[in-house]
């Protein structure tokens, strides 16, 4: 193989800045995604918890319906679908007047995606409290609301922290699939410097530093979130996944 | 209904399913009294407590707490359940929370207390247990009787009109029964309504007014504490009473 290396395409322009706005983006695009799954994983995954009959039924289609689409399905479906199925009016909004639709796009299907993970950690943290927590919030005449909020959830979020790191670890390196609808993030950047260059070998190499360093960064991060909420007296009870 | 009557339950009714735990159950407790419930395992004795105050649905009968209708649900259900204290056999604190945020909590979210005032009450509260050094730690790091006492005070500093126990003592190891049997023996005196799921019935003997004895979700008989340890009318409950004893 006559391949010939070149590391210092790297650091030429445009490529540098090409890697940058992709990292830029990747980060852009997995943390308001976060946003999103986190919001409304949680909110679905409560309501997933309670005993009304109607809402652990449409909170777990929403469940089944998000989790079981595969991602890909879901970014073409929101991006090429989605828009036709609307009103008129809304849809044009959507393909003419939304700044960066890619984008945004990318970000809904990625968060929905998610959220919908995230629900089924958030409703088996609350199913692992013990049925005594409810009791003892309900008696002293606490609301549902407060009951959550104050005494169901942070106990279930403390229990949930190690598939969740796992979880948010995963929405980074999926973001990787919105390059199939256009946007311009790490992995497409990376395509483009190689297709160009002819140098994938350093392209892809750049990559996969930037993806594992991210991927460190929210590990350690995590962890710190861990340590900081352990409860006193407690010993740490997730299994932990190192990688 | 009197004014004197805290606690009045008529013809309470619940299933699980096709399981009848309670069958027409009737009491009426007074202000100030303390009751003792007690009876075989499973005879309903924890689903009456938790209807009592409403943590738990019933499907017939009424239950009044100073001698306003507890509702089935909603705001004014948890409003009235806010005023009658509960403590659990496995003491449910809330592990996240420090002993002060444990007892300040339902103050200051139900109660609406300022938190300085909340925290003043359940200081005063830990002192009269004595655990006044114990407000800055977690329930994990407190032993069985410390946490009991705790879920005590977390009751009372809602300023209760009345209490339910459910079996306080008996997820203690033996050394520890004393101190909490010590605190519901003083509640006793200072004139709480109590009504107790025990089977401590040294307790009953020195602290019940009257005892209760349930079976197979029924009340079969209610007496006067002396009456009851002297000559149970029931032959169920001489059976009880016979085991108990010799245990
Ligand atoms: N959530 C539930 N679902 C179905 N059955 C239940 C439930 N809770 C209690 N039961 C049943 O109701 C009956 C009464 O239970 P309960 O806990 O009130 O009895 P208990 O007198 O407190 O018994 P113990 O002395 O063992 O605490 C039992 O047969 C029990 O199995
Ligand atoms: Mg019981």
């Amino acid at each position: 193989m006559t391949y010939s290396w070149n590391w210092g395409v790297l650091l030429q322009e445009p490529y540098l800045q090409w890697l940058g706005w992709g990292l830029a983006l990747t980060l852009a695009i997995s943390l308001s995604a976060l946003v999103i799954a986190l919001s409304v994983g949680t909110a679905v995954g409560v309501l997933r918890s309670s005993d009304h009959a109607v809402l652990r039924a449409v909170t777990g289609a929403y469940i089944s319906v998000f989790r079981n689409i595969p991602l890909l399905l879901q970014m073409f479906l929101w991006f090429f679908v989605v828009p036709e199925l609307l009103p008129a009016g809304a849809g044009h909004w959507l393909k003419r007047d939304l700044p960066y639709p890619e984008i945004v796009t990318a970000i809904v299907a990625l968060g929905l995606f998610t959220s919908s993970r995230i629900a089924v950690q958030v409703s088996a943290g609350i199913d692992a409290v013990p049925r005594g927590q409810r009791m003892a919030a309900k008696a002293a005449g606490l609301s549902q609301l407060q009951a959550y909020r104050l005494v169901l959830l942070p106990q279930a979020l403390r229990i949930i922290i190690p598939p969740l790191t796992s979880e948010i670890l995963t929405i980074f390196k999926n973001s990787s699939v919105a390059l199939t609808i256009g946007v311009y993030e790490l992995t497409t950047q990376t395509q483009q410097i190689q297709s160009i260059t002819y140098q994938g070998f350093e392209a892809f190499t750049a990559a996969t530093i930037l993806y594992v360093a991210i991927a460190m960064t929210v590990t350690v991060i995590m962890r710190a979130i861990e340590r900081r909420v352990a409860l006193p007296g407690t010993t740490s009870g997730g299994l932990h996944v190192r990688f | 209904m009197t004014s004197h009557e805290m606690i009045k339950v008529e013809g309470l009714s619940k299933s699980f399913g096709p399981l009848e735990v309670l069958k027409e159950c009737s009491l009426t407790v007074r202000r100030g009294e303390v009751v003792v419930i007690c009876g075989p395992s499973g005879s309903g004795k924890s689903t009456l407590v938790k209807c009592i105050n409403g943590i738990e649905e019933f499907e017939r009968g009424q239950v009044w707490i100073e001698g306003e209708a507890l509702p089935s649900r909603g705001r004014a259900a948890a409003r009235l359940r806010a005023r009658v204290g509960m403590v659990f056999q496995h003491f449910e604190l809330y592990p996240h929370l420090t002993v002060l945020e444990n007892i300040c909590l339902a103050p200051v979210h139900v109660l609406k207390r300022p938190r300085t005032e909340a925290a003043a009450k359940a200081r005063a509260l830990l002192a009269r247990v004595g655990l006044a050094d114990k407000e800055a730690a977690y329930p994990a790091q407190l032993s069985g009787g410390q946490q009991q006492r705790i879920a005590i005070v977390r009751a009372l500093a809602m300023d209760p009109v009345a209490m339910l126990f459910d079996e306080p003592t008996s997820a203690l190891d033996p050394e520890m029964i004393g101190e909490v049997l010590a605190v519901m023996l003083e509640l006793a005196r200072d004139g709480m309504t109590m009504i107790v799921v025990t089977h401590e019935m040294g307790f009953a003997k020195s602290a019940a007014d009257r005892v209760v004895f349930m079976d197979k979700g029924a009340i079969v008989e209610i007496d006067e504490t002396q009456a009851f340890f002297a000559a149970p009318r029931s032959d169920r409950a001489r059976l009880f009473l016979s085991r108990i004893l010799a245990h």
